[in-house]
């Protein structure tokens, strides 16, 4: 059994690995490695097109994981005041953002934004008879709101798991000691519930960063890194896409690392 | 005290609100919009006219093709997901020594978190003529065609889910009380039959919620087919990206949508009773 999950490992990581070694190939071919050389990173980040498209996704990772890191942990902390009934209707939409499959997400988004601007769009024309009025369209609002809606489900999730096995016994404590709801909060919950709300964050960022499906359907004629990468791939196998992909896969690493370890932190730094 | 009482239910209000609307705008109005639009009629030039018909889903089977490709490959996908993660999620539970397991959990969850896309390129890469068909040739075989074909889409489904199988076997194997495979031993149970009697029943339910979350999302998978089938296996998800973004049709669109819905909210149900029958059901954490 030890020698089949090895195996499943390197299954797991080889395929990675070649295009992160690749990606310092000298040489254009995946088929022979002749020599190291980064020239592949510096012909990538001088592509204007490319640069502006990994601009778009930090931006919209940012924002969009922010948003829900502030939401989802508001709701979590919500959730926790309210009646099973409500929570049971919560649970079961959160989990249905969770669940269910990017495409659908991106598909209902784009009818639903589309017929809502059809309305707007002429109501905010009336309104400004002589100027440009204001139009709204498809682009980093409509992604960050529907890569939000992921990622507010999953924040609410994670730092719900954590406010289920907060101590209660010191919360408890704070009150009798006559300490005001909002110090209880500020000393003892946030405290606790703080890695997990880092952790969320972290890992909305990557979703976002990562997500390509549910932004080909809402970003108009804006374009994310993965939307990019994926008409690039289209068109061929280059040793520019190894090294764009090598980055992507750095920076999710780095962030899910760094997520597991602040859920896995026993002690809160206060 | 009545003004403790309207202040406690304010701060919840203001708790919940924006994660309220947040879902109702962007989960449950667009999802009323495609289940509207798909009983509604092509308009002439390509979008939505009122109406109430059927006719989206009559028409369906124009697109057996994707439906029949997603019905085999998902579930046939999910099964060797489960088939190679169920040994992995075992090792790591029960074998594996306690320092490092906590090392391999995270050199599961890793991948799970990391572009689908790089990951299934990374394939594209490997399976592409100069790749393994390259390397083949080297040593004689020529021809060797691996990309554009169902085995290479069913090797990048497994590629790519694969985590997302081992994570809730392993939740349901790890807390798995082992007196129970001691008790089991005891009694002169065979190693084989303690594993089918106790191990295997008691992690059906991560089974079944592994094998659901893989099936659920194969549904409407798009970048796998496209990229290691090469526009000739196609899902269902093919056909919505040229429904809604090429052809334009989108009350059809919707109806094929809704029936993907549909289709996951039963394979959801059945995992569910099939789990609680045979045992409790568990929360599984993505993380």
């Amino acid at each position: 059994m030890r020698a089949f999950v090895v195996a499943v490992f390197a299954f797991l990581y080889l395929p990675i690995a070649l295009v992160v070694l690749f990606s310092f190939n000298a040489g254009r071919h995946a088929s022979e490695f002749t020599g190291f050389s980064v020239q592949w990173y510096g012909k990538a980040l001088s592509n204007p097109f490319l640069v502006e498209a990994l601009k778009n996704s930090l931006f919209i990772a940012t924002t969009s994981a922010l948003l829900a890191a502030l939401c989802g942990t508001a709701a979590a902390l919500g959730l926790a005041r309210v009646g099973a009934r409500t929570r049971a209707v919560f649970d079961a939409l959160l989990g249905a953002a969770i669940v269910v499959p990017g495409v659908v997400i991106g598909i209902s988004t784009l009818v639903a934004l589309v017929q809502l601007f059809g309305v707007v769009n002429p109501f905010l024309a009336s309104l400004w008879p002589n100027d440009q009025p204001p139009r709204l369209a498809l682009g980093y609002g409509s992604i960050i709101a529907a890569h939000g809606l992921f990622s507010m489900a999953l924040v609410a999730m994670i730092v719900g798991t954590r406010l289920g096995s907060l101590d209660r016994n010191l919360v408890e404590a704070s009150s009798d000691l006559y300490a005001t709801p909002l110090t209880t909060f500020r000393s003892i919950v946030l405290p606790q519930i703080m890695p997990a709300v880092i952790a969320g964050f972290l890992l909305a960022f990557t979703f976002s960063f990562d997500d390509f499906i549910v932004a080909f359907f809402v970003a108009g004629a804006q374009t994310t890194l993965p939307i990019y990468v994926f008409a690039s791939i289209r068109r061929g196998v280059t040793p520019e896409i190894n090294a764009i992909a090598t980055i992507v896969l750095v920076v999710s690493v780095l962030l899910v690392v760094l997520a597991q370890w602040q859920l896995r932190r026993r002690k809160p730094s206060s | 005290m009545r003004s403790n009482v309207l202040r406690h239910h304010l701060l919840t209000a203001l708790l919940l609100g924006p994660a309220t609307a947040w879902l109702v705008v962007f989960l449950v109005l667009p999802f009323v919009a495609i289940a509207v639009f798909s009983v509604g009629e092509r308009a002439p030039e390509g979008g939505y006219q009122a109406a109430f018909t059927l006719a989206q889903y009559a028409n369906l089977p124009a697109r057996a093709t994707a439906f029949w490709n997603t019905m085999v490959l998902a579930p046939a996908g999910a099964l060797a997901c489960l088939l190679v993660a169920y040994p992995v999620a075992y090792f790591l539970a029960l074998r594996a020594p306690e320092r490092w397991r906590l090392i391999l959990l995270a050199l599961v969850v890793i991948p799970f978190w990391t572009s689908l896309l790089m990951r299934t390129y990374a394939w594209m890469y490997v399976l592409g003529g100069r790749g393994i068909p390259a390397l083949l040739a080297t040593i004689g075989f020529d021809d060797v065609r691996l990309i554009n074909t169902p085995g290479a889409v069913l090797l990048g489904i497994v590629y790519g889910y694969l985590p997302l199988m081992i994570l809730p076997i392993y939740v349901s194997l790890e807390r798995l009380d082992r007196r129970l495979l001691e008790a089991s031993a005891d009694l002169g149970a065979t190693p084989l039959s303690t594993f089918l009697g106790v191990t295997l029943r008691l992690s059906l339910p991560g089974v079944m919620t592994g094998f659901s979350l893989v099936m659920i999302l194969l549904l409407g998978e798009y970048l796998i087919p496209t990229l290691l089938g090469g526009g000739k296996v196609f899902f269902i998800g093919n056909a919505l990206v040229d429904l809604f973004l090429q052809s334009r049709n989108w009350p059809f669109g919707s109806a094929i949508a809704i029936t993907l819905v549909l289709v996951s909210v039963v394979v959801l149900i059945a995992a569910n009773r099939i789990s609680t029958r045979l045992s409790g059901a568990r929360r599984v954490d993505l993380i």
